[in-house]
């Protein structure tokens, strides 16, 4: 299977959407998901390449934060929630009930909409996916390299125990919490609209952070921001009512969507 | 200024009868809150005339640190300590059944139970709340003792080991329904980040809704605490009306509640001195509540503040 991406020709695009993805990491197969009554995720198939940026588009409400929910399986913490279809991790069903969701989760981590640092100390924030993992190597160290990776050291390194997670701004709140997942080494890190609460220089800084985490993670970022889609991901993948409209290279869907909706939806006509 | 403006300016105006309604409701407010300050200070005013001709003869340092208690008995003798003494017994064992008990209850109510059982849970919960305290008292005198006995067989009619139980499970519903009120109250998100780490649900309780809640918690057990303290019937009817130092468990005792139920239903005359010394022992009682109230005021203060 091909691993790099080249940008195809109109007509190879359409056919080779799939295959230029590379290997795949996280896979779902008609897919969908209910809220008791309410249907919130409707057949969505869909393959998430290693190492790559995929961003997951659409307008509120469309089902975003539910499917990347369903990678790490945080929706089994919401009462009511039932599945159909499945989800493949490395090819293995992540719903197979041999499959304990606490593992899937240190291996497949979360940043959230909002910046949710414990209202522990910078450091035991960083610290906090180790201690439980009973990490046993050096502790300083990797705090260390995680709040560097999330470009947070500098800003912290006088405070790291003086300051609580909830003392920050509300960007350095969120690359704390970037920090955070980086620190138990995950594969994949989902990223649920994570600038929709920062400022324009806050956004930019954890978008370049999205680019360096690329090197050594999977990225998988829902946004309603096209132009953060545009900017940072490889992939996107449309999602309207539910349903996966369409889900190709970033070039193809923003320049050259097959889609109506998809192309409305891009253009601002709704949304 | 042009008329238009003007025109324009006083539509914006709201109809002459709402600020009258606005009015009329901000002074029942502020009757109803000025009606508890007014009771309070009527309260503490009673407390310290009633008590005056007790402090004229007796110090407060012979009424707070001496430890022989006889009002009523020649020679008469005014040390409060065994009255605070048994008052502290009761409560510190009403403690260890009502904080751990209501910490677990607590935690399992608001991280595992199904929705279901906490809605069939909470109000049992409320059902033990509402059992009047005589009930509990008769409860821990002629069933809960002559279990006890079992255990401890010299232990005497009157103890403060079954008050005390008995006082644990009374608040336990206060202890538990606060604990969780604020357990619960730790955000959502703060939970999922533990869960999106990869944390199980036994970690994050203990190492992040706990703590996140720790304050929090304190304060309800202060206000259990001060519950304890103030409780009357059972520590009356169980505890024993014998004032002794030092405090024992398996013996009677008597708390600062039951020595006043104690004058308050006897036939002491109203305007005897022995009148004065309830309003003493009221006094003392008052300040311990009073004091453990404002710290877990002040301690709920900064949980809240911790997540603003
Ligand atoms: N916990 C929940 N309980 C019930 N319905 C929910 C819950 N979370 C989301 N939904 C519903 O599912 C649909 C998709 O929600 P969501 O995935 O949050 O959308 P998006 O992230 O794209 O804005 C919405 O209609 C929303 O109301
Ligand atoms: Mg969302």
């Amino acid at each position: 299977m091909k691993t790099s991406i080249v940008v195809p020709s109109r007509r190879q695009a359409q056919r080779d959407d799939l295959s230029s993805l590379g290997e795949p990491i996280l896979q779902t197969r008609q897919l969908s998901l209910w809220y008791g009554k309410q249907q919130a995720l409707d057949g969505v198939t869909l393959d998430i390449p290693k190492n790559k940026i995929t961003a997951i588009i659409g307008p509120s409400g469309c089902g975003k934060s539910t499917l990347i929910r369903c990678f790490n399986r945080m929706n089994d913490l919401i009462p009511g929630v039932r599945i159909a279809g499945e989800i493949f991790y490395h090819h293995k069903n992540i719903q197979d009930p041999d499959v304990d969701p606490v593992e899937v989760r240190r291996r497949i981590g979360m940043v959230f909409q909002k910046p949710n640092p414990f209202p522990k100390s910078i450091y035991e924030n960083v610290a906090f996916g180790l201690r439980i993992n009973g990490f046993q190597g050096n502790l300083d160290r990797r705090v260390e390299g995680a709040l560097r990776q999330a470009a947070l050291w500098e800003e912290v390194t006088d405070y790291l125990h003086k300051k609580s997670g909830l003392d920050l701004s509300g960007g350095q709140q969120q690359r704390l919490c970037i920090a955070r997942t980086v620190a138990i080494e995950p594969e994949v890190i989902l990223m649920d609209e994570p600038c929709s609460s920062l400022d324009p220089i806050a956004t930019a800084k954890i978008e370049d952070l999205m680019l360096e985490l690329k090197r050594d993670y999977t990225v998988v970022i829902v946004t309603h921001n096209m132009q953060q889609a545009a900017r940072v991901s490889d992939f996107t993948a449309f999602l309207y009512l539910g349903r996966l409209i369409e889900y190709g290279p970033t070039k193809k869907i923003f320049e050259n969507p097959d889609k109506k909706e998809t192309e409305d939806y891009i253009t601002g006509k709704f949304g | 200024m042009p008329r238009e403006i003007i025109q324009e300016a006083s539509s914006l105006q709201a109809p002459r009868g709402r600020y009258l309604k606005e009015r009329l409701i901000r002074g029942i407010f502020f009757a109803c809150a000025f009606f508890a300050i007014i009771i309070t200070a009527y309260t503490i005013i009673i407390f310290a005339m009633g008590s005056a001709p007790f402090f004229e003869s007796v110090s407060p340092f012979e009424f707070i640190f001496t430890i022989r208690w006889s009002p009523l008995i020649e020679p008469f003798s005014y040390g409060a300590l065994p009255l605070i003494g048994g008052t502290l017994l009761t409560t510190g064992i009403a403690l260890l059944v009502a904080l751990p008990l209501g910490l677990l209850g607590a935690v399992y109510l608001s991280e595992y139970a199904s929705p279901n059982v906490r809605r069939a849970l909470k109000p049992i919960m409320e059902l033990l709340a509402g059992i009047p305290s005589v009930v509990f008292g008769y409860f821990a005198l002629l069933y809960v003792t002559p279990l006890l006995r079992n255990i401890f067989p010299d232990i005497q009619f009157w103890n403060a080991l079954s008050a005390g139980l008995v006082l644990g499970i009374a608040i336990l519903p206060l202890v538990s329904s606060l604990s969780e009120d604020i357990i619960y109250a730790v955000p959502r998100s703060v939970r999922e980040a533990s869960y999106a780490l990869g944390a199980t649900r036994f970690e994050t309780v203990r190492r992040v809704v706990l703590p996140a809640a720790f304050s929090g918690i304190t304060a309800a057990f202060i206000l259990g605490m001060s519950r304890a303290i103030g409780e009357t019937m059972i520590v009356a009817i169980a505890a024993g009306m014998t004032p002794v130092w030092p405090p024992e468990p398996l013996r009677p005792v008597m708390t600062l509640t039951a020595y006043i139920v104690n004058v308050a239903t006897g036939d002491a005359e109203a305007g005897a001195f022995i009148w004065s010394t309830i309003f003493a022992v009221g006094a003392l009682l008052f300040m311990m509540t009073l004091i453990l109230n404002t710290i877990s005021y002040f301690i709920v203060q900064r949980f809240r503040e911790q997540y603003e």
